[in-house]
């Protein structure tokens, strides 16, 4: 591989990759034959109208889903070649979600929250202070590690959800709308960490209605009716 | 690898913990259904010990009493050999086919007595050979019969009520029976319980010359026993009695212990499988209500199960979480379960009867036994719903509010 930059290999590549939702009342077309790449350390903004496909496709790539038809290849393989428990590992190592709607477990603390994944990969608790490091990353405050989500704002509930996307130390962000229930504030600023997260090289794509946040991005791919944009 | 397979099991734990209430609802299922079995599998135990402990005494003999079927008016001829009694030429009978085992023939009836001044009180009374007396009794206190004394022995519940002891003199009948004795008590006997050849506990032995001066009935008994050293030789015996004696007419009906033993044990049998039948319904009972709970668990969690999927969880470590966690429910129902029925089980038998077989491996073992019943029904009643949880779509589990 030498020789190549390493930007030149994709970290994701999507080759006509459709999606139909089977349900009871009728097949559901989401996405209809969607083909880019997006290479390492790339911050991609997706955008499109709302039902156009856009968390459908942010989940094909996090792998909580498989493709239809068409091929999905990340870091180099083929999503259809791996089971179920691959998948679950990827998502699990090289893999941090961030979502609109925060996602944290409401029995566990912040801090509990956070190091769940570390427990997942490692088989037991966060021994290195990888945890409380992240939280402090993302400018949580000690004292605010043995609460519970109902008792943080949406923008401290966010900053724990990153922090437990980012624990195991991932090579990839997938974000779906993280500042959708966020004041514009606490959005700017939860921005300004994503965008300093990319700046450490991390890869990130991210689903957005809201131009102003995509300007964050260094490419925007838009979504139509299932399909890229031209 | 270290401690990695405990992880799973302290966030289950965890989860039972931050779940408390809930948890708490299913393991009481649980705890109902380990002490419904446990108790009352203790309890049928313990019913079971005494009884037979208590007939074992008497479990190798053959009693032959006179048929009382085939007296009245509708029997066929029966040429005077049948009658209430047994004679001395049945006895002999019943001695040649009985080999070189001994033949204890026995009278019996009853009277009325009086100790001193307290009341009368009709007891039975028995007249036997005083030399084969140690067969059948054992005595607490004094001496046996002796060969010619009038000398009684008093059964064990009798000398307490009656407050009687060795030497006590009793006043044996009234006008109204026609005997007036009056005999000396030269032995107590030791509790015998239950029996079917003899129930000396509230009875009277005398010497059976005595009890056919006073009774008459020289030469003719209620009853004969047989006393054999095993259980085995019971049945070519009775065969040969009654081919011997029973030839065209039935004129004695022949019962052994063993048989007895055999009946009431099954019948015990059969009391303590209702018993268990119905811890087994509870149990069933609690498995579907920890069904229930775990299906709540499981629909009230399913945001979580798709949050915790989407960062890494497969699906055999949600399937593992939510096994540990109705193991851990029954665990603690089990463990509580196992408590309550011990002590329970102790208070229920000493309200019954006596606890001297409460802590013999027979009746506790009822204790583990229900608790791993516990445990296993909350386990299998858990694997539905943990397959259901594993099986979730983390994308719908995801949207799911
Ligand atoms: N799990 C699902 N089952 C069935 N249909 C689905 C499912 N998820 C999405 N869809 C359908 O697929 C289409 C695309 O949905 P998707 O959620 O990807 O849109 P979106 O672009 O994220 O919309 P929004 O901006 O409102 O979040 C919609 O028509 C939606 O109804
Ligand atoms: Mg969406």
């Amino acid at each position: 591989m030498r020789g190549i930059s390493i930007s030149d290999v994709p970290v994701i590549r999507l080759v006509d990759v459709r999606k139909v939702y089977k349900l009871k009342a009728g097949d559901v077309t989401a996405l209809q034959g969607i083909s880019f790449d997006i290479h390492k350390g790339e911050f991609v903004a997706i955008m499109g109208p709302s039902g156009s496909g856009k968390s459908t496709l942010l989940n094909l790539i996090g792998c909580l889903d498989v493709p239809t038809s068409g091929d999905l290849i990340l870091a180099g393989r083929n999503v259809k070649d791996m089971s179920d428990d691959e998948l679950t590992f990827l998502r699990r190592d090289e893999i941090g979600f961030i979502f609109q709607k925060f996602n944290l477990i409401s029995l566990l603390t912040a801090y509990e929250n956070a190091e769940y994944p570390i427990i997942l990969k490692q088989g037991h608790m966060d021994e290195e202070g990888k945890t409380a490091q992240m939280m402090k990353m993302v400018g949580l405050g000690d004292d605010l590690m043995t609460h519970k989500p109902n008792e943080l704002s949406g923008g401290q509930q966010q900053r724990v959800a990153i922090a437990r996307a980012l624990v195991n130390d991932p090579a990839l962000l997938l974000c779906d709308e993280p500042t959708g229930n966020l004041d514009s504030v606490t959005g700017t600023q939860i921005m300004d960490i994503l965008t300093g997260l990319n700046e450490q090289g991390r890869t990130i794509v991210m689903v957005t209605h809201d131009p102003n946040i995509a300007r964050s991005a260094h490419r925007i791919i838009n979504i139509i009716d299932g399909r890229v944009a031209a | 690898m270290k401690r990695r397979k405990n992880v799973f099991f302290q966030l289950a734990s965890r989860n039972v913990r931050l779940n408390f209430s809930r948890s708490l609802l299913a393991a009481l299922g649980i705890i109902i259904g380990v002490v419904a079995i446990t108790a009352m599998g203790i309890l049928g135990a313990n019913i079971q010990l005494a009884v037979s402990s208590n007939l074992s005494s008497s479990a190798n003999s053959i009693i032959i009493t006179p048929d009382t079927g085939s007296r009245g008016g509708f029997g066929p001829p029966s040429g005077g050999t049948t009658s209430l009694l047994i004679s001395d030429n049945q006895v002999r009978e019943i001695e040649q086919a009985a080999g070189h085992n001994v033949v204890v023939p026995i009278h019996s009836g009853s009277d009325l007595i009086q100790v001193g001044t307290k009341d009368k009180k009709r007891v039975t009374i028995y007249g036997l050979d005083p030399e084969k007396v140690s067969n059948f009794v054992e005595i607490a206190e004094g001496s046996s019969l002796r060969g010619a004394s009038s000398g009684v022995l008093i059964g064990s519940t009798l000398a307490k009520d009656q407050n009687i002891n060795v030497g006590t003199r009793i006043k044996v009948g009234d006008e109204s029976t026609g005997t007036n004795e009056v005999v000396r008590v030269v032995g107590i006997l030791e509790p015998k319980g239950f029996g079917i050849d003899l129930m000396p506990d509230n009875a009277i032995i005398a010497p059976d010359h005595w009890y056919t001066s006073v009774y008459g009935n020289q030469g003719e008994y209620q009853q004969v026993d047989i006393l054999v050293p095993s259980i085995k030789d019971i049945p070519p015996i009775k065969e040969a009695i009654d081919k011997k004696m029973n030839k065209n007419v039935k004129v004695v009906s022949i019962t052994d212990s063993g048989a007895l033993l055999v009946t009431i044990n099954s019948t015990i049998g059969q009391i303590s499988t209702f018993i268990l039948l119905l811890g087994g319904i509870s149990l069933l009972v609690a498995s579907v209500s920890i069904f229930n709970v775990m299906m709540m668990s499981v629909k009230d969690r399913i945001n979580e199960i798709g949050v915790l999927r989407s960062i890494g969880t497969t699906k055999a470590e949600i399937r593992k979480m939510f096994i540990y966690e109705s193991f851990i429910i029954g665990s603690i129902g089990a463990v509580i379960g196992g408590l309550i029925s011990f002590i329970g089980g102790y208070l229920l038998v000493r309200l019954i009867g006596t606890t001297n077989y409460f802590f013999t491996p027979a009746s506790l073992l009822y204790v583990p036994y229900g608790m791993a019943i516990g445990i296993g029904v909350c386990l299998l009643s858990g694997l539905y719903p943990a397959a259901k949880a594993a099986n979730l779509n983390p994308i719908e589990a995801l949207r799911h509010d």
